[in-house]
Formats: structure tokens, C-alpha cells, sequence
């Protein structure tokens, strides 16, 4: 969706800030939010894809002024009420009022590091790749109103296949609960100049790695 | 729903001073606990290891590593999952690492513009800067105006070559060696492996300066 959080070529956003010494939260309820993603991506209860989508349907101006694990939290409390996991009314109250659904797994302190080590996103193939190293390939101009990974300012521009990475779960699929949808991912590279015009540097190359269903041979 | 729409009982063990957002994360905390799908000693466990033991120090071991034994860094090249793989590192890494050299004629710059894909494996959590709108909006467009809010300059025609991390794949930058580090141990280098180093916004510290 062309939602606020594409912002890859916004202006207006300031300095880049960087904090000496920062801490790894700056607030105790962060740690927690990030352990309960850990622990509900582990127990099956949505794939990371749908959190991202979770957090890019959050209104554009809630997206902008909440940090990152405020905009975790509330993409958590959608996904678990979109997916029946708990009831708004079990949000509201503060506690359960019925019995939870049974998931695939549960994460406990035994299992941690299995729980910690991120999971393979390879898949099947499908079909052979379309492209290889060297290819030129267009990206699309497509305007899903769901899910996608290609950002705004990378589509319908010409760039070249660099690598390969084999065949991945799709996220515009996995997001809309289509399935993993395999496809062939590729590091696509960009002239600057292609991306921002004549006047952009030169010297920058930009790169993305996009999905198959994303390119068409230039 | 606001933080005062849920009934919190009045034993004020909490005092009133907490902010709606630990309320409210407490209030999923406690679902999600009393419907089976999270076990808090889990959760302790996951803080406490981002906290103490996944930091920049693991990717630091692996560039020192790689700036002392060449061939451990063409595997790395070549398949930087696997490379860490067998060096029994402190937290595995998934399948989907790459790293990339930064070279004199070529610079690498990691972002993740659609949200704020990072090494975690490598890096720990990414700081708030890397998760920010301003960093995430400018890195694809204005590299050197970033590199410039992190008092990094680089020669005018080094190429800048930024990687947007938009799918599952991940991206260490390898950084160049610095010079006047002859002879010393993978620890001694480690130690002068910064995290921005390895984001592509920073350069290793130098022999001497202060830490």
C-alpha cells in the first residue's frame, strides 16, 4: 500500500540523530513488546509480514509520531484481534475472558535460542529463475493496496540484477494470508540518476532486492 | 481503546505514574499470558538476551576475523551465513546474511526505508536513529547528507553504493581495515569494530584515538 511508511526520497524529516551510549530500550515496556513479538511469531500466530502490514495501516499520522515499539504494540493488539487471537473486549478489560485458541508451539525459556534464531524464508521453486546476473529488468508500476515490498520511488525504473538470492517466501502474499506464494528474489541495482533525476550524484548506486512478481525485462 | 478503559483493580502496586503505554503493553502482557500463547519466563529470557549478549560485539568478531584471515573473508564474501556459521558464534545466524566490502574506490551503506529491517544477529537492536523517518527517508536519496549528520565524509568520488533492505536478506558491511593495526590480534582489531562501521555510517576507530 502506499502508505506513510515508504518514505525512501521523503524530505522534511530533519537530521539524522544519533544517541551516544544508547540503551537497548529506553523504557521497560518496550523489552516486553519485543519478546511477545518473538514469542507469538514462534508460537504461529502471524508471520512478520503481517505485522509490518499491521504497523503500515496504522493512520499516517499515528505511524509518524509513534516510536517504533508504540507502532509494535499497536500492530500487535490489531493482529490479535484480526486473527481472533483475543477479543477487543479482552483488551479493554485488561485480562482474558475466555479460553485461548491453541497455536502451533510455545515458546519457553528451554527452547529460547531455537526461539531467537531467525527462520529460513527459502522456498521451493516454483518455477526456474526468470532472470539472471547482468539482466536489465523494469521494475512495475503497480499501486497494491495491500502489502508489497517494492517501495514507491524504486517503481516502473530501470535497473540491473546484481544477485540471486533463490526463491523466498512472497510478502504480498503471505500478508493477505495467500500462502508463502514462492518466488525468485533478486538484488536489483539503480543508477541514481535513474531514481532522482539528472541532477541526483552520480556516484550513488541504489539497490533493492525485489521479488519476481515485481520485474519485467527492460 | 485509552489505557483507563480497562478496570486495573486498586491495590496501586503500579503507582499512578505509569504512562499509558506500559499499562496498555501490560494489559497484552497479561492475555496473552492467561490464554497460553506466552510464557513470561520466555519473555524475561528474550529481554535479557538482547540486552547482555546480542550486540555489535558479534558482528565486531566477525569483521576483526575477517580482516586477519583471508580466507575466512572470501567465505564470507561468498556466503556470510554460512562463514558465521562455523565459527560457533554466541547467537546463530539465520540463512539470509550478506556481507559487503567496502573498498577504497567503493562505499556500502545499509537502510531499510519500508521499516527498518538490521543484522540483529550481528548488530543487536537497531538504535532509534536507524528506525527514524529521517534516516529511512534520506539514506536512499542524500547518502552523503546522512554521512555528513554522522561527521563522515568521504572522497567525491568514492562510489556510495546504498542497499535497501527490502526483503529478508541482511547486510553487514565488511569496513576496511584501518591502517597502523600490523600485527595485532583479532581481539585487539575487534575492539576497534564499531556498529555504524558496520551499518555503513561510521568508519572503525583508529589506532590511539580515545574510545
Amino acid at each position: 500500500m502506499n502508505g506513510v511508511h515508504d518514505m525512501g526520497g521523503m524530505d522534511g524529516f530533519g537530521k539524522v540523530e544519533p544517541e551516544p551510549n544508547e540503551p537497548p530500550f529506553h523504557e521497560p515496556w518496550e523489552g516486553r513488546v519485543l519478546a511477545m513479538q518473538r514469542a507469538m511469531g514462534y508460537a504461529g500466530g502471524w508471520h512478520i509480514d503481517n505485522s509490518r502490514a499491521a504497523q503500515e495501516r496504522l493512520p499516517p499520522a499515528v505511524y509518524l509520531t509513534a516510536s517504533y515499539y508504540q507502532r509494535w504494540a499497536l500492530a500487535m493488539e490489531r493482529n490479535v484481534i484480526e486473527r481472533g487471537l483475543a477479543g477487543p473486549d479482552e483488551l479493554a478489560a485488561g485480562h482474558a475472558l475466555r479460553p485461548g485458541k491453541p497455536l502451533k508451539r510455545k515458546l519457553t525459556p528451554e527452547v529460547i535460542k531455537e526461539g531467537l534464531t531467525r527462520g529460513s524464508f527459502y522456498r521451493q521453486a516454483q518455477a526456474p529463475a526468470r532472470f539472471k546476473p547482468g539482466d536489465r529488468v523494469r521494475t512495475r508500476n503497480m499501486h497494491p493496496p495491500t502489502h508489497t515490498r517494492l517501495p514507491r520511488y524504486a517503481r516502473a525504473r530501470v535497473g540491473t540484477v546484481e544477485l540471486v538470492h533463490g526463491c523466498h517466501a512472497f510478502p504480498d502474499a503471505v500478508a493477505t494470508d495467500r500462502g508463502d506464494d514462492p518466488q525468485w528474489l533478486y538484488t536489483v541495482v539503480f543508477e541514481s540518476r535513474e531514481l532522482w533525476g539528472p541532477d541526483a550524484d552520480p556516484t550513488v548506486k541504489i539497490s533493492i532486492d525485489a521479488f519476481e512478481p515485481y520485474l519485467d525485462p527492460a | 481503546m485509552s489505557a483507563h478503559d480497562h478496570d486495573h483493580g486498586h491495590d496501586h502496586d503500579h503507582g499512578s505514574e505509569l504512562s499509558e503505554m506500559q499499562l496498555r503493553v501490560r494489559a497484552l502482557e497479561t492475555i496473552l499470558t492467561e490464554k497460553g500463547y506466552v510464557d513470561p519466563a520466555a519473555l524475561d529470557a528474550i529481554v535479557e538476551t538482547y540486552e547482555t549478549k546480542i550486540g555489535p560485539r558479534n558482528g565486531a568478531r566477525v569483521v576483526a576475523k575477517a580482516w586477519t584471515d583471508p580466507a575466512f573473508k572470501q567465505a564470507l564474501l561468498d556466503d556470510a551465513s554460512k562463514a558465521i556459521g562455523t565459527l560457533g558464534h554466541v547467537s546463530r545466524v539465520g540463512d539470509h546474511l550478506i556481507a559487503v566490502e567496502n573498498t577504497p574506490q567503493r562505499h556500502n551503506m545499509i537502510v531499510c526505508t519500508l521499516c527498518s529491517c538490521y543484522p540483529w544477529e550481528m548488530l543487536g537492536l537497531p538504535p532509534v536513529w536507524y528506525k527514524a523517518s529521517p534516516y529511512r527517508s534520506r539514506a536512499v536519496k542524500d547518502p552523503r547528507g546522512v554521512l555528513r549528520d554522522f561527521g563522515v565524509t568521504l572522497p567525491a568520488d568514492t562510489e556510495i553504493r546504498v542497499w535497501d533492505s527490502t526483503a529478508e536478506t541482511r547486510f553487514l558491511v565488511l569496513p576496511m581495515r584501518p591502517a597502523g593495526t600490523e600485527g595485532w590480534s583479532e581481539a585487539q582489531l575487534a575492539a576497534l569494530v564499531t556498529r555504524d562501521s558496520m551499518i555503513g555510517t561510521g568508519f572503525p576507530k583508529t589506532p590511539g584515538a580515545p574510545s
